[in-house]
């Protein structure tokens, strides 16, 4: 088995979510290969290489990966994947925009989100909304998967020697260009990676209702997320929606405050060790996962709960 | 200028879809069945972009048994000109619908192509990039806001991070994301004009593809159930079970 693994980063550094990634490939096990694709991206290249259990790091510094264009970063992929018996990267936005698009390109029906490795060529994946658990079997010669990181123990950054392999020529598809983007600065942790997360819905009725959430969190070290209902309504951006369409949390403890529990949200969140619900309707159906309920309104037991913490 | 759409028929997002007691399906016999909500938008946005006078004509395409004509009406009761169904039995995965797919574009050469992003039965978010691979097309996935002029599309994107514009020539695949519009409802009329529309009616040896399944479903099973948890009666309650039993704060 050879594995080639897309490095999630931002040229400077590797994103977590690739330690993810590389700890399913462990699973399904074999010779791991990162592919880090980008622009000045040598730092990200010199994180791979110490990942623990990787073996070789393919560098393709080009301004035509930069953006990690779906349309370049799948043509290289799918030129690279052919020796290579599976494809793995994250179900991230970015991810989910390539895999597929190397796919088609290898003619492999790839497999989206695996939560878990049952041989080399047998996964287990969630499908309606999370409510059922499907095991399929893949019978392509090359495997393309996406893996939900939740499902998997991030492997060691450090303590690997990978050897670093510099690729020689890119191609620009010429399709495709990169115009600009709005990122979100923010100094708690990253939704995906956070320990405790603090979401919020519609019951937090404004947006400005949210700096209860941000000092509770503060207080926790943890991230903020919301339900769709209180993305729709522009309280909060969209980055932080949890759930089916979403971000696909599993933190030590997540707090949802005025959020029903929509099947959609539930999809995101209910692999979470400890669930906290506050809701001041006592038949919601958030209260149906929550380990630990408390009927109230929340905008005197979330203050109450800051002072307290 | 032409827009395809493609639109699914999916279980109602309403419905919580369970396995059988064998493991071998899903029980879905007697579900409501619907046009999958990420394809609805790609509908709407196609009708707001004829509305203003960039599109000419909007052709829906869904794959599936002959009920799928069912979602192609809704879809031309939005305000689609003419459908096409890909009638087959067997269930399709995202790589042969985007093999149909394909074969379909090459025949009517449309300018854009609006995919859903998801389809909220297999959540396999694969078919539009699919597409695009197999066409040699650029691709706008997760849409926010898709903006047509001078021969391009604006795409703005929703990521991980936040929002990221790309500008992609045409013709070009867009899919939808949540927050893309707000589809309308049929009004009556319009239900019943759109049963007058044309329908073709193909399938996917016609097309010449090979819609042959590559992933076998071994077994379902309902996910990990959460053991009932319980009512704490205040916030100083909540505070000493998570630090005393719970030990997460
Ligand atoms: C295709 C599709 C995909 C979707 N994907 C997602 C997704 O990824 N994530 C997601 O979250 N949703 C998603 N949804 C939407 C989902 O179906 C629900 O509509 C949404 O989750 C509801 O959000 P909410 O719980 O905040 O709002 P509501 O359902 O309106 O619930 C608000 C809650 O707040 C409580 N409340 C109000 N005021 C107070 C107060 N003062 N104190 C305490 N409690 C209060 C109410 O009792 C109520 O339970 C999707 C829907 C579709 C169709
Ligand atoms: N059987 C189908 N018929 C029509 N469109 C489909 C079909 N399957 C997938 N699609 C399109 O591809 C999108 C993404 O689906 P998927 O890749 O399955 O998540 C859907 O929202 C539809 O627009």
């Amino acid at each position: 088995m050879s594995i080639l693994v897309i490095a999630e980063h931002d040229n400077a550094s590797l994103k977590g979510a690739t330690l993810n990634v590389v700890a399913a490939a462990k699973a399904i096990g074999g010779d791991i290969t990162i592919l880090v694709a980008g622009a000045d991206c040598g730092g990200a290249a010199e994180a791979a290489a110490k990942v623990d259990g990787v073996s070789k790091v393919l560098v393709a510094d080009n301004a035509a990966y930069g953006h990690q264009l779906a349309e370049n970063v799948a043509l290289l992929v799918a030129e690279i994947g052919k020796n290579y018996t599976h494809i793995l990267a994250p179900s991230t936005s970015n991810g989910k925009n390539i895999a597929p698009r190397a796919a088609a390109l290898l003619d492999s029906q790839a497999i989206s989100d695996i939560s878990s490795v049952e041989s080399a060529d047998t996964f287990k994946r969630p499908v309606y909304a999370g409510n059922v658990i499907a095991t399929v079997q893949s019978s392509d010669a090359i495997k393309v998967l996406t893996v939900r990181g939740t499902a998997f123990d991030a492997v060691a950054a450090e303590g690997g020697s990978a050897t670093i392999e510099p690729l020689g020529t890119a191609t620009d598809a010429g399709v495709s260009t990169f115009v600009g983007e709005e990122l979100a600065k923010s100094d708690r942790p990253e939704l995906t990676a956070a320990k405790i997360v603090v979401s919020g819905g519609r019951g937090m009725q404004n947006g400005e209702n949210f700096e209860m959430l941000y000092k509770v969190a503060d207080k926790l070290g943890a991230a903020v997320g919301a339900s769709r209902a209180a993305v729709d309504a522009g309280f909060v951006p969209n980055d932080m929606q949890v759930g089916q369409t979403g971000k696909i949390v599993a933190p030590d403890l997540y707090i949802a405050v005025g959020i029903s529990g929509a099947i959609q949200h539930l999809a995101g969140m209910k692999d979470s060790k400890v669930i906290v619900a506050i809701n001041k309707d006592e038949e919601a159906p958030i209260f149906q996962v929550a380990d630990y309920g408390l009927v109230a309104d929340l905008f005197s037991a979330v203050p109450e709960l800051e002072s307290k913490l | 200028m032409k827009i395809l759409v493609a639109v699914k028929r999916v279980v109602d997002y309403n419905v919580k879809v369970r396995p059988k007691s064998d493991g071998t399906d899903v029980d879905i016999a007697n579900a409501k069945m619907s046009i999958n909500p990420f394809c609805e938008i790609a509908v709407e946005e196609a009708v707001r972009l004829k509305e203003k006078g960039v599109a000419t004509e909007i052709v829906a395409v869904s794959m599936g048994p002959k009920q799928c004509q069912e979602q192609i009406r809704t879809a031309m009761a939005l305000g689609a000109d003419r459908g096409i169904l890909v009638e087959t039995d067997t269930a399709l995965e995202p790589l042969a619908v985007a093999k149909c797919l394909k074969a379909i574009v090459d025949k009517e050469a449309p300018d854009l192509i609006i995919l859903g992003k998801q389809s909220i039965d297999g959540d396999n978010n694969q078919t539009g990039q699919m597409l695009a691979a197999l066409a040699g097309l650029p691709q706008g996935t997760f849409a926010s806001e898709v903006v047509v002029a001078d021969g391009k599309a604006k795409v703005t994107r929703e990521v991980d991070g936040g929002l990221q514009t790309v500008d992609l020539t045409l013709p070009a695949i867009v899919t939808t994301d949540l927050r893309l519009n707000e589809p309308r409802y049929a009004s009556l009329p319009n239900i019943m004009k759109a049963k007058k529309k044309p329908l073709d009616i193909t399938n996917p040896a016609d097309l010449g593809v090979d819609a042959a399944p590559r992933v076998k479903t071994l077994k379902v099973e309902p996910p990990a159930e959460r053991k009932a948890g319980i009512k704490v009666a205040d916030i100083d309650a909540l505070v000493d079970k998570l630090k005393n039993e719970a030990k997460v704060i």
